[in-house]
């Protein structure tokens, strides 16, 4: 595999806890994770675990008061982008880095055609005239298949389905091809059969452009769709990643188990879902040793005090488990 | 000093034209104002007939007219000259239409010739109720001109930037809003002294709270929204996206509250006039002078009604009008107006 395109190392993202001034308490906990040129790295886990402070973190848009605790590494083509000067890294915002949102509804501006907002796109990072900036902009409306691409660049937003505008949001950050994209559940507020376009419509573009993604979601069936490796995030870190196959055919970590488990299927028809007990502990009353320890099955005097550390099981595949690492120890195997 | 006043309209007229040019440009401002001259014709027109009685008392001239001494050499607007109302007076109080005057019943000068009467000092009531229309127009005009871009500034900076800034301007806010306005204004006017420019100035230094907290909520509420992360995560600066993702977005309300601010003030000049510290030739002025006829008997009331009901259809075509853009200018229900 060639060398990694983004390189995120112990990154670390805090938020003021309580009514103490000084007290703080990281979101993200110390999060490492790599995309290589033209690979789809799917972050997933559940709603609140840091997935979308982790891709805010990467852009540098956390907003006051959270912060990049000083210690995180964020290096991207080379460049440590937590070291940029703003210029530089709103320079790179969109032309290298662009970042699509969930919500198709509320992230195109009303008041503005979409056409105007595409256009805006290009010619904030090339120096284009406004009639070639708008020739592209039919030309990327044609590519991610909206009809009519000409005519639809005088329409508003709010003339458009969420579907259209979830394809506009593509071509406005995919126009001036980034060589990363993050996408942040592209598709969780989308009908199920128009989800489906635009997983294909994100698979071609990718292959086309050969540009990497950062997908952020918490549908396994979209990762089985479209990633090549995944991460599960567990209450701000990471607890199992691999390639695909690795953690959707063979998890290890408890937590994927279970949450690979709770996935309603049909022929298992009658019986009750499975579910993960317990509640995500709220911010700032994590465990002190490993975050799953208050809801997992295999709980055990090690989990309360100590962070466990990542077990090696493949080259690519690894997860963060004090009873795996023992597994791995009675047995004689050696462990990182 | 006339050249200034020509000068003041002239800018004005070509203003206004080029903003309709721009207008008509974008298919959002062309459809709300087909839209707003279909919904409020008849209070669109009174605004305009207004707005041109405010500019004929404007454009003035020296030299003309057939005026002698002092008013020669003064300039004269075509308001003033149509009506020369240093010849066309009676020596004190007439009904309407009358042919003597009101007390003791003397022949007028110009019998039937005043559709409004004339007041204490014989000047033509019409007349003065025609150039009452520049001064209500200047005192909400020009107080807006001051009033909204201060609420903007201190509302979407505070708004978009928070922190320290956001404390600072609410700190200010806070403590002018906890001042009596009135009493402000009072201070304001002593210090600055009278005058037109004046009273719009300490005007809109009292008013501007209002809009500043509209803004600054609404600048919160934009500042979440996707879009507004999007353009950052596309790499477009804060002024760019102040000016081009934020401020279009506050337009409406800008507007809305503007046609709404506006009667207010030309109200609140009324009361201004009545404690003595409104502007000369104001419909305020004329009915505080007018307060003291309506204890005579017979009563005078041509004075009072007419700067009453000049004052009262304009606030209510402005506000008929500031209703109208309230429902036309949002933009979710564009897609209603067919």
């Amino acid at each position: 595999m060639s060398a990694p395109l983004l390189t995120v190392e112990d990154l670390t993202v805090s938020f003021p806890a309580g009514r103490d001034g000084n007290a703080r308490a990281p979101v993200v906990d110390g999060i490492s994770l790599d995309v290589s040129p033209g690979e789809v790295l799917a972050l997933v886990g559940e709603s609140g675990c840091g997935k979308s402070m982790t891709a805010l973190a990467i852009l540098r848009l956390i907003a006051k008061p959270g912060r990049i605790e000083p210690g995180s590494r964020i290096v991207f083509d080379d460049r440590d982008i937590l070291a940029l000067k703003v210029t530089r890294m709103r320079a790179l915002r969109g032309a290298g880095i662009a970042m699509i949102f969930q919500e198709p509804m509320s992230s195109l501006n009303p008041v503005r055609t979409v056409g105007n907002q595409v256009t805006e796109a290009i010619r904030l990072h090339e120096r284009v005239s406004a009639a070639a900036a708008r020739d592209r902009a039919t030309q990327m409306f044609k590519r991610v298949g909206i009809p009519d691409p000409a005519g639809r660049l005088a329409a508003y937003p709010h003339q458009l389905s969420g579907g259209l505008r979830q394809r506009v949001m593509i071509a406005m950050m995919l126009v001036v091809q980034p060589r990363l994209l993050i996408a942040d559940e592209p598709t969780t507020a989308l009908d199920v059969t128009v989800q489906a376009q635009i997983l294909a419509l994100l698979r071609e573009l990718k292959d086309e452009l050969g540009m990497a993604i950062l997908l952020i979601t918490h549908d396994f069936g979209v990762v089985n769709e479209l990633a090549d490796r995944v991460a599960v995030m567990y209450a701000g870190r990471i607890a199992e990643r691999g390639t695909r196959s690795e953690v959707l055919g063979r998890p290890m970590h408890p937590y994927t188990q279970g949450l690979l488990r709770s996935i309603p299927r049909l022929s298992h028809r009658g019986e009750a879902l499975a579910e993960i007990e317990g509640v995500v502990p709220s911010l700032g009353s994590w465990p002190t040793g490993c975050r799953f320890a208050t809801r997992c099955p295999k709980v055990f005097e090690p989990c309360d005090g100590t962070v466990p550390e990542s077990v090696v099981l493949s080259a690519s595949h690894h997860a963060a488990c004090h009873e795996i690492a023992q597994r791995r120890r009675t047995a004689g195997t050696p462990s990182k | 000093m006339s050249w200034i006043g020509n000068l003041v309209a002239v800018a004005l007229v070509l203003g206004a034209l080029l903003l309709w040019r721009r207008a008509r440009r974008s298919r959002l401002w062309r459809e709300a104002l087909t839209a707003l001259r279909r919904r409020r014709p008849i209070a669109l027109t009174v605004v305009g007939v207004f707005v041109l009685i405010a500019l004929m008392d404007t454009v003035a001239w020296t030299g003309g007219g057939g005026a002698e001494g002092v008013a020669a050499s003064k300039p004269r607007s075509v308001l003033d000259r149509i009506f020369s109302p240093e010849t066309f007076r009676e020596k004190s109080y007439s009904a309407p239409f009358a042919r003597t005057e009101f007390i003791g019943g003397a022949a007028l000068t110009f019998p039937r010739r005043h559709p409004l009467g004339t007041d204490l000092l014989g000047d033509d009531v019409l007349y003065k109720t025609l150039k009452g229309v520049k001064v209500a127009l200047l005192i909400g005009g020009l107080t807006c001109l001051v009033l909204i871009p201060l609420a903007l500034l201190f509302g979407v900076s505070s708004g978009y930037f928070g922190g320290r800034i956001d404390d600072v301007v609410f700190f200010v806010m806070s403590t002018l809003a906890s001042i009596p306005n009135l009493l402000l204004l009072i201070a304001l006017i002593m210090a600055l002294g009278k005058g037109t420019l004046q009273v719009c100035f300490a005007l809109g230094i009292t008013g501007w709270v209002g809009l500043s907290r509209i803004t600054r909520a609404e600048t919160l509420k934009l500042r979440e929204l996707e879009y507004v992360q999007a353009a950052r995560a596309l790499g477009v600066s804060n002024l760019k996206i102040l000016s081009q993702h934020i401020l279009p977005n506050l337009a409406h309300l800008v507007i809305i509250t503007f046609a709404l601010l506006f009667t207010g003030l030309v109200l609140s000049e009324t009361i201004l006039s009545y404690l003595g510290i409104g502007l000369d030739g104001s419909w305020g002025r004329m009915i505080d002078q007018a307060r003291n006829e309506l204890s005579r008997d017979p009563i005078i009331w041509w004075n009072i009604a007419a700067a009453s009901t000049a004052l009262f259809v304009l606030v209510l075509c402005v506000n008929l009008i500031a209703d109208a853009l309230r429902d036309i200018l949002d933009p979710r229900t564009l897609n209603e107006r067919k």
